[in-house]
């Protein structure tokens, strides 16, 4: 009988974690190939995810408040970026520059957040491809302003960020004013030579960042409008009856998430040192959800393990993979093509399962009336 | 005890309510002393939500012209606009659905949004929505409210674990949670519970009452009534019947009330008592329907060649459930046979194919395409499943309508059965419901089914069309022999038409009696009694 048990509890283990245990898989299969010593690996795993949890714990807040996945993060992404191009233009170093950036970004974040939101709460039930389609939308919105609007209407000067033709930003900004400004505040080595060369970089203030900001949110949810927003996730007719503001409750969720990812592209940009003005945003958005998937989560729940189980599976993959098919078909290439093809598919597979899930449930109500009666019988 | 007891905590003054000109509750008076348990017991549709929606203001009424006579609390008179409304007034309400947020456990369910808070810095910044909330203090309240109530509940329980009586439990610890809570309604608690948790609510019902909270306890289980009440009201056909003390009631005489109108059915629609053949066409055992709301649990039912055969019983106790789970359109199990072969269950095409056919209660979703012709209504399902009204043309390799033919068999259906409509061609959306469901009839009709489901199909229409669409079926039944299952809440309407008629309660046949059976021994059969149990 116990037995019995164990095997259900495994079987559950695996159809619940699929798609950790899928990466962790195939990250053991690369890594040798690969051939990266160990302190290279973590040097660049830590890098990557300074570069890229906050963008992910952006995710959490909507997802507990029943939203699902919010792709229109991207609509942070693009105002963190407008607030960089800002800050770039006027030559504004270091940290300084950083929250000058931040600044900027917050109002326009608010602004994009509440209007994502509005629209989501007309789509209830379809947040995920609403969002996702607004994301293209303002991304239509973003691209009129950047490249038409930036030098005529918004007083921008830059030669660093202008095209030569004198209006519109240039396709990539050098970002050297900022660069790895946060990491470099404070960051101590572990591992290097005598002559400090290799080793794993620590930076401790970003660590600290992203610290405050997993702090922030596990007191989000001890909060009233934590609770509020957990009730709205669950059943948005019963919160409704018990007095609680759904709308307002889903808005403020949307905008809260856009903040944070605006933030969390502030940092990320920084991290690189380069903005891809056109592109950026969109990849991020897309990459942070694969990569909050791929440590576990669901459309339905995610938690600060997820984040950072997923970012260490995601980005390890994307480090191997490229060595790996490197060396074993002499083609770097596979790698980038891996990294877009993985996304998508990870983003499917958590989505058809999620609804596999359900259903599953659905089914089981069926199953017990079918074991009362038998139990009935034998009685 | 104090001077608030010479005032009722409510009274009720001749109140009334019609929906667009039809009355639904006439002359309503009763009062209900502080402490007291009152027992409200009627059939489907006598007025007793109607009645509940007033107390609560519930925007039903107002958006239907609000009601006549008064509600009075401690003698003054109220106008409750909202339930909220009603709840400052210490009235609370715990419905038949659960109003619960699954993930949570039951301490945050009995103070949704009600929860108490600490002040913290950021909440000078963001507001009271900031505060954090107090775990232990929420702990703390909703073990009172537990206490309170008298039962066993975890409250670090989630509801999503909690087997159905906790699940109640919980609901009504959250009314009793609020402060000034002086009456609860509480609306069909026991109908999901098993006999030991209905046990516990009794006792907890008790326990409210002797703290001086007033009770207003609906349900159809009438020893509950005579186990708990003080005082039993009998609600028919919108009026109180009568009112009765718990304590000298008995459980026949409240069945008897609550169903017994004589109504007098002309002679020429009465059903006489005729015989029916020993054959059995549909055999159905241990069917389990797994249909929301109208849950199957264990049937078994054999139906006879030729008869008419009703299901009655109370809403949601399952026998809306048995045509939808044999046609296969809810998750079944169990055994079906037809005329000695067995048909798959969760397959409607099968079921079609043996000659099934299947009215459907939801005329509008599953019975009719609402935006084409009455031909097209009428024909279609003959024509996909019968390859009815289609000439082969080149040797079969492609079909046509056969467009007279179609339009011959709609009009011979609109006057057989009276349909108003300006042409076979009208749409079905234009007709009137019960028009609507004339049409569904003919459509099931026109499959030329061996055995037919008609499942509620006076619901929603006026007394004329009913009276034609039940002669309809019963000479359907006569002229062609077909045999028919009718479900429907009205046990006049199956008294009038059945042969024989089959009461479900609680997903099981209570008891098959035959049609000219006194209708009290049906209405002991719904509360769930045997004939026997009751004497």
């Amino acid at each position: 009988m116990k037995r019995e048990i164990n095997s259900k509890d495994v079987r559950n283990f695996l159809s619940n974690n699929i798609v950790p245990i899928i990466f962790i898989v195939l990250c053991a299969a690369c890594f040798p190939v690969a051939g990266y010593s160990p302190e290279y690996l973590a040097d660049q795993i830590i890098t990557r995810i300074m570069r890229n949890s906050f963008l992910v714990l952006s995710l959490l807040i909507p997802i507990m408040a029943g939203m699902g996945l919010n792709f229109g993060m991207t609509l942070g992404a693009m105002a963190g970026q407008i607030g960089i191009i800002f800050i770039t233009a006027w030559n504004v170093v270091g940290i300084p520059g950083l929250l000058l950036a931040a600044i900027i970004a917050t109002p326009i974040a608010v602004l994009l957040g509440w209007f994502c939101g509005k629209m989501l709460n007309m789509a209830r039930g379809r947040e995920m491809i609403t969002s996702y389609m607004i994301s293209f939308f303002m991304n239509g919105v973003y691209q009129l302003v950047v490249l038409y609007g930036m030098g005529p209407v918004i007083p921008i000067h830059s030669d660093q960020v202008i095209l030569p033709r004198g209006y519109g930003v240039r396709n990539t900004i050098d970002l050297l004013n900022v660069r790895k400004s946060i990491d470099n505040f404070w960051s101590i080595k572990l591992f290097a030579d005598e002559n400090g060369v290799g080793g794993i970089n620590i930076p401790i203030l970003t660590i600290i960042l992203i610290a405050l900001l997993c702090v922030v949110i596990i007191w989000f949810r001890k909060t009233k409008i934590g609770q509020d927003m957990r009730a709205v996730g669950q059943d948005m007719e019963v919160a409704r009856e018990a007095g609680i503001k759904v709308e307002r409750t889903r808005v403020l969720a949307i905008v809260i998430s856009t903040v944070f990812a605006a933030y969390g592209m502030v940092i990320y940009l920084s991290n690189m040192g380069t903005l891809n003005t056109y592109n950026s945003h969109s990849q991020i958005g897309m990459f942070s959800i694969a990569a909050l998937l791929v440590g576990g989560a669901s459309v339905s729940k995610a938690s600060i393990k997820n984040v950072f189980l997923g970012i260490v599976l995601f980005h390890l993959m994307f480090i191997l993979t490229p060595q790996a098919g490197k060396n074993l078909i002499g083609q770097a290439q596979i790698g980038e093509f891996f990294r877009v093809f993985v996304s998508y598919g990870v983003i499917t597979l958590a989505l058809v399962l999620y609804e596999i899930r359900t259903r599953r449930e659905k089914a089981e109500s069926a199953k017990t009336l079918a074991l009362s009666q038998m139990q009935e019988a034998q009685a | 005890m104090s001077s608030e007891m010479t005032k009722p905590l409510l009274e009720m003054k001749n109140v009334s309510k019609e929906y667009n000109g039809n009355p639904v509750l006439k002359d309503v008076n009763f009062t209900l002393g502080q402490g007291e348990v009152l027992g409200l017991v009627g059939e489907n549709g006598a007025g007793k939500s109607t009645l509940m929606n007033i107390l609560f203001g519930m925007d039903v009424i107002h958006q239907t012209g609000g009601y006549g006579g008064k509600v009075l609390i401690d003698g003054k008179e109220v106008k409750f606009t909202s339930p909220l409304d009603a709840l400052k007034s210490g009235i609370g309400m715990v419905h038949q659905e659960f109003s619960l947020l699954p993930g949570f456990t039951a301490a945050e369910n009995i103070l949704l949004n009600r929860e108490p808070q600490n002040r913290s810095v950021l909440s000078l910044v963001f507001g009271d929505r900031a505060n954090t909330i107090d775990r232990k203090e929420l702990q703390k309240q909703a073990i009172a409210a537990i206490t309170k109530l008298g039962v066993e509940l975890d409250p670090d329980m989630l509801v999503a674990e909690m087997p159905v009586g906790h699940k109640q439990f919980t609901e009504i610890s959250r009314e009793i949670s609020k402060s000034a809570i002086r009456l609860l309604v509480l609306d069909e608690p026991t109908a999901v519970l098993t006999e030991k948790e209905a046990e516990m609510l009794l006792k907890a019902i008790r326990n409210l009452s002797a703290q001086g909270i007033s009770v207003i306890f609906i349900t159809h289980r009438l020893q509950e009534i005579l186990d708990v009440c003080n005082k039993v009201i009998v609600m028919r056909d919108g009026r109180i019947v009568n009112e009765l003390d718990a304590a000298k009631t008995s459980i026949s005489e409240m069945a008897k009330l609550m169903v017994g109108r004589e109504v007098a059915t002309p002679d020429s629609e009465k059903q006489e008592a005729r015989p029916i053949s020993d054959k059995v066409v549909l055999s159905v055992k241990n069917l389990w329907v797994d249909m929301p709301g109208e849950t199957v649990r264990d049937v078994n039912l054999e139906v006879h060649d030729g008869e008419i055969l009703g299901i009655g019983g109370l809403a949601g106790q399952g026998k809306l459930g048995i045509p939808n789970g044999i046609m296969g359109l809810f998750p079944a199990g169990g055994k079906v046979v037809l005329n000695g072969s067995e048909i798959p269950l969760n397959n409607p095409r099968a079921c079609l194919d043996s000659s099934l056919a299947f009215v459907s209660e939801d005329r509008r979703g599953v019975g009719l395409l609402l935006d084409e012709s009455l031909e097209w209504n009428i024909a279609f399902p003959a024509m996909q499943i019968q390859n009815k009204f289609l000439k082969p043309y080149l040797g079969g390799l492609v079909k046509w309508r056969d467009q007279s033919g179609i339009k011959k068999v709609t009009d011979k259906y609109i006057e057989q059965l009276q349909i108003k409509c300006t042409s076979s061609k009208q749409k079905a959306k234009e007709l009137s419901g019960g028009n609507q469901q004339k049409v569904c009839l003919a459509k099931a009709f026109a499959l030329e089914p061996k055995l037919l489901f008609v499942s509620e199909p006076t619901r929603g229409i006026d007394i004329g069309a009913k009276a034609l669409v039940l002669k309809a079926l019963r000479e359907y039944n006569r002229n062609f022999g077909v045999t028919i299952v009718m479900i429907s809440s009205e046990l006049e309407e199956l008294r009038q038409c059945c042969d024989r008629i089959a009461i479900i309660t609680d997903g099981a046949v209570s008891g098959i009696l035959p049609a000219s059976s006194p209708s009290e021994d049906f209405g002991i059969l719904m509360v769930g009694k045997t004939a026997k149990e009751a004497m």
